[in-house]
């Protein structure tokens, strides 16, 4: 047990943050699966992010009502923007989406006497802990698994591939599509208040364009066929900087490249490499040729 | 001080209409939304930087070595990243997304080469010797820029109209199939089309380096967020549109700034932006609807 | 039982359909003819939604469709097939079906309750093999709706059409890409559906087709109707027959 210690004592931040980078996983993957290209989950992060630390830091709130605060809040800030903006087609809403969380950044590093601006907030009660995070991620992957096998899985993978015959089927894919991404929004904003009560400072920098680009890399690499893939993709792109050593200045480049190389030779993501190779090695215990 | 505004505001503009162009002609032509735009035009700040303190070769020189780095850039982005996912058909978001990856490799990469730091132009490679215009004084850069953006402009204006490659690209705009059954090399003008789109955002680069003397690995992405408010506003892949949205933009930003403030600076474009998104998507002179095959 | 009561349609200077003028009643199957470009397809985009009309009125059994959102629409008991095959290609045969029976028991609040399983589920897989086998797509049930022959593929985008429930079935252009023999069969099923109750309209190019199944045609010239009536006097009217002037005249004269 004293392994264990010594373990967490080093890498509880670590093991963390692959918590609540998969719950952000997931909140693109929601949004990945019903064909949105959305960028906002960044700004969601901080806004749940933010929402929360000011909560337990100058309200005294209790941790699990300001965690919900803060998902709730981000929730609202999407279900606000969402309509209007998920009208827009495919590149403009990415677009849009990218302008909303740069207007989000903005308004933080403004609101100074909110938000203390570009100095952040510091001195973050340090109130989430292993079980709290844990819970959250089983929670939000059962929840999205038992959706991914359900009608509505069904009717987020036809929207997907052909939203006007989806919508000609009877399908309300507004409704969907709104759905999808205040949920995202939802689990973003959970993850950012998570986040900020094990990472003890916050600033705006780190709901910006590059954390963004990690969130939608973690996305595409997990492919959108299953919430394990998200989780996957979350795992991979935390630990694997960092296991290979002194790579953690690196990880934009990293991301950056994973994003190129995926789309290039595996546009479903990792998920589907890894059932196409369970595939073949059933094939091949069989006997079938493959 | 109304006049010094105005030439600020036709300066600032005129690089966010060149910067605007090289985005909108590689949409209009490649159909491609490259996110990587404004990664080549920190480049380009970056290449001429680099002349002008390593090679210690006058400005126009500078200015020469970052057209030939960022035109390889665009020729590499079409190589590896537009040309494969053209042959696969691979659907819109896709080039979308590689090109967010790209930018960020090559901030990454700049910021590992470079460091952090915000960089500037040795004091005397600046022209900043004031001219009398009309009543106004304004430094000889200043007067470079905006006489280099126009000139850029209207020969890029002539081109598309006039000259065979500009009626090719505008040609492979409208239809790639039927340019292709015309004979038109639809393949290497979407390379040359890249090119050209990388040229015009490392020019905007430089000029913008020259105009803040500031060369910091992320200036680019304010930049790509501005340059997608003004393609937006003037409507996309119209090279109309990306003029007079990059001055709009420009006279907005500077007004403002004379008048609120410079905090709120950046949130113009944004404003702008997301108005325009709600209000009229396809923007003021936009294609709206998908072009054919 | 459908109307269109002066539909014009216009996009920017143009004008894609004038003054239309449509009462479609309840039973036999009609047609809708004209050269390429007429506006047939527009039509049917108009009558579900895809598209807005200028002026005019769009009414089904008595109600305003107009300026309803699609989906609404086809809870209303409208269905159709389009001239590209729109199937969702990573899908089996029997989940195209089951996407199209999620829209008649109201969206995605219920989806999101309902899970999976229970009778609900069974009752909706059953009706897909039901239909399945009625389309002669029975032992396709899992193919991918990629790997299904063209032919394939059309039967299927008529079965899921007609999973959902309609009144009204728009057909667009459904023996495109036939055989003489796939035509006939094809004829034959739209006339067993329309015998079992169901209001059908097609837009179709093949004038023997047209001619055979339909008790009444109208003709779209430039975004205008020109005529309309029984397949004989159609076929007669020298509008008609000026509008498709050399084209499919020879076709026309074919039993």
């Amino acid at each position: 047990m004293e392994w264990l210690e010594t373990f967490w004592a080093t890498y509880s931040t670590l093991a963390l943050s692959v918590g609540t980078n998969i719950l952000l996983a997931l909140s693109i993957y929601l949004t990945l699966a019903c064909g949105l290209l959305t960028v906002a989950n960044a700004a969601f992060m901080g806004i749940g992010a933010y929402t929360a630390a000011l909560l337990t830091l100058n309200a005294g709130a209790p941790f699990g009502a300001a965690v919900l605060a803060g998902a709730l809040l981000a929730a609202a800030a999407a279900l606000a923007i969402g309509r209007p903006t998920l009208r827009l087609s495919g590149v403009y809403l990415a677009m849009a989406t990218l302008a909303f969380g740069e207007v989000v950044r903005i308004l933080i590093l403004n609101a100074e006497d909110l938000t203390g601006g570009a100095l952040g907030l510091n001195g973050i009660p340090q109130l989430a802990g292993a079980v709290h995070v844990l819970v959250a991620v089983a929670a939000a992957l059962a929840i999205l698994l038992r959706l991914a096998h359900s009608r509505f899985g069904r009717a987020i993978a036809a929207i997907r591939q052909d939203e006007i015959a989806a919508e000609l089927l009877g399908l309300d894919v507004g409704a969907y599509k709104l759905f999808c991404f205040v949920a995202g929004a939802a689990l973003a904003g959970l993850a950012g208040a998570l986040n900020a009560h094990f990472t003890f400072f916050i600033g705006p920098s780190e709901f910006g364009f590059e954390r963004a680009v990690e969130i939608l890399a973690m996305g595409v690499l997990g492919g959108v066929a299953s919430p394990w893939g998200a989780a996957l993709g979350a795992a991979l792109i935390t630990l694997l900087p960092e296991m290979l050593r002194g790579l953690g200045h690196y990880r934009p480049l990293i991301n950056g490249l994973i994003l190129i190389l995926i789309i290039l030779y595996s546009p479903n993501g990792l998920w589907d490499l890894v059932r196409a190779a369970a595939r073949r090695a059933r094939a091949a215990r069989a006997g079938t040729p493959c | 001080m109304l006049a010094q505004q105005f030439l600020n505001a036709v300066s600032l503009g005129g690089v966010y209409a060149l910067f605007a162009l090289g985005f909108t002609l590689v949409f209009g032509v490649v159909n491609v939304i490259n996110l990587a735009h404004g990664a080549v035009f920190m480049i380009g700040a970056y290449a001429a930087l680099e002349a002008v303190l390593l090679l210690r070769v006058p400005l126009l020189a500078a200015m020469a070595a970052a057209v030939g780095v960022t035109a390889c850039a665009g020729w590499l982005l079409d190589r590896f990243i537009f040309a494969p996912l053209r042959a696969r058909r691979a659907p819109h978001l896709a080039p979308m997304i590689a090109t967010i990856g790209a930018a960020t490799c090559l901030t990454s990469l700049a910021e590992g080469y470079f460091g952090a730091e915000n960089l500037r132009f040795p004091a005397q490679t600046l022209p900043v010797e004031t001219v009398s215009l009309a009543g106004v004084s304004i430094t000889e850069l200043e007067l470079g820029i905006i006489l280099l953006a126009l000139a850029l402009m209207a020969l890029l204006l002539w081109g598309l109209k006039q000259s065979r490659l500009g009626r090719a690209l505008r040609a492979v705009a409208e239809s790639p199939r039927a340019a292709a059954l015309l004979g038109v090399d639809v393949e290497g003008l979407f390379r040359a089309t890249s090119v050209l789109g990388a040229v015009l955002g490392g020019l905007a680069g430089v000029l913008i380096a020259l105009y803040s003397n500031s060369v910091f690995p992320h200036m680019g992405q304010p930049m790509l967020h501005k340059g997608i408010a003004v393609v937006i506003l003037g409507g996309m892949g119209d090279v109309r549109g990306a003029l007079l949205g990059g001055f709009f933009l420009g006279f907005a930003e500077v007004f403002s700034v004379a008048y609120i403030g410079s905090t709120m600076r950046d949130a113009v474009a944004f404003g702008l932006l997301f108005a325009i998104l709600l209000l009229r998507p396809q923007g003021l002179f936009g294609r709206a609807a998908q072009r054919r095959a | 039982m459908l109307r269109l009561a002066s539909v014009c349609l216009h996009f920017g200077g143009l004008r894609v359909l004038e003054d239309v003028n449509l009462e479609i009643p309840e039973r036999g199957i009609f047609g809708l003819i004209g050269p390429n470009g007429a506006g047939k397809t527009t039509i049917f985009n108009l009558i579900t939604g895809l598209l807005a009309p200028s002026a005019g009125a769009v009414e089904f059994f008595g109600e305003r469709l107009d300026g309803q959102p699609p989906h609404r629409i086809v809870r209303r008991g409208i269905a159709r097939t389009f001239q590209n095959i729109r199937l969702f290609r990573d899908m089996s045969a029997r989940e195209n079906l089951l996407v199209a029976m999620g829209g008649e028991s109201g969206g995605i609040a219920r989806a999101l309750l309902a899970g999976r399983g229970r009778d609900g589920e069974a009752r909706r897989r059953a009706r897909a093999e039901e239909l399945l086998a009625r389309v002669r797509l029975g032992d396709k049930a899992e193919t991918a709706a990629s790997a299904l022959s063209y032919g394939e593929q059309r039967r299927l985008e008529l079965a899921r059409a007609l999973a959902t429930g309609p009144r009204l079935l728009l057909l667009d252009e459904p023996a495109a890409g036939m055989n003489a023999g796939e035509k006939r069969e094809l004829m034959s099923e739209i006339v067993k559906l329309e015998e079992s109750g169901l209001n059908i309209m097609i837009i179709e190019h093949d004038m023997g087709f047209i001619m055979n199944l339909c008790r009444e045609i109208a003709v779209l010239n430039f975004g205008r109707i020109i005529a309309r009536g029984a397949p004989a006097e159609v076929r007669a009217d020298p509008q008609v027959i000026e509008a498709y002037l050399g084209r499919d005249e020879e076709s026309a004269a074919k039993p």
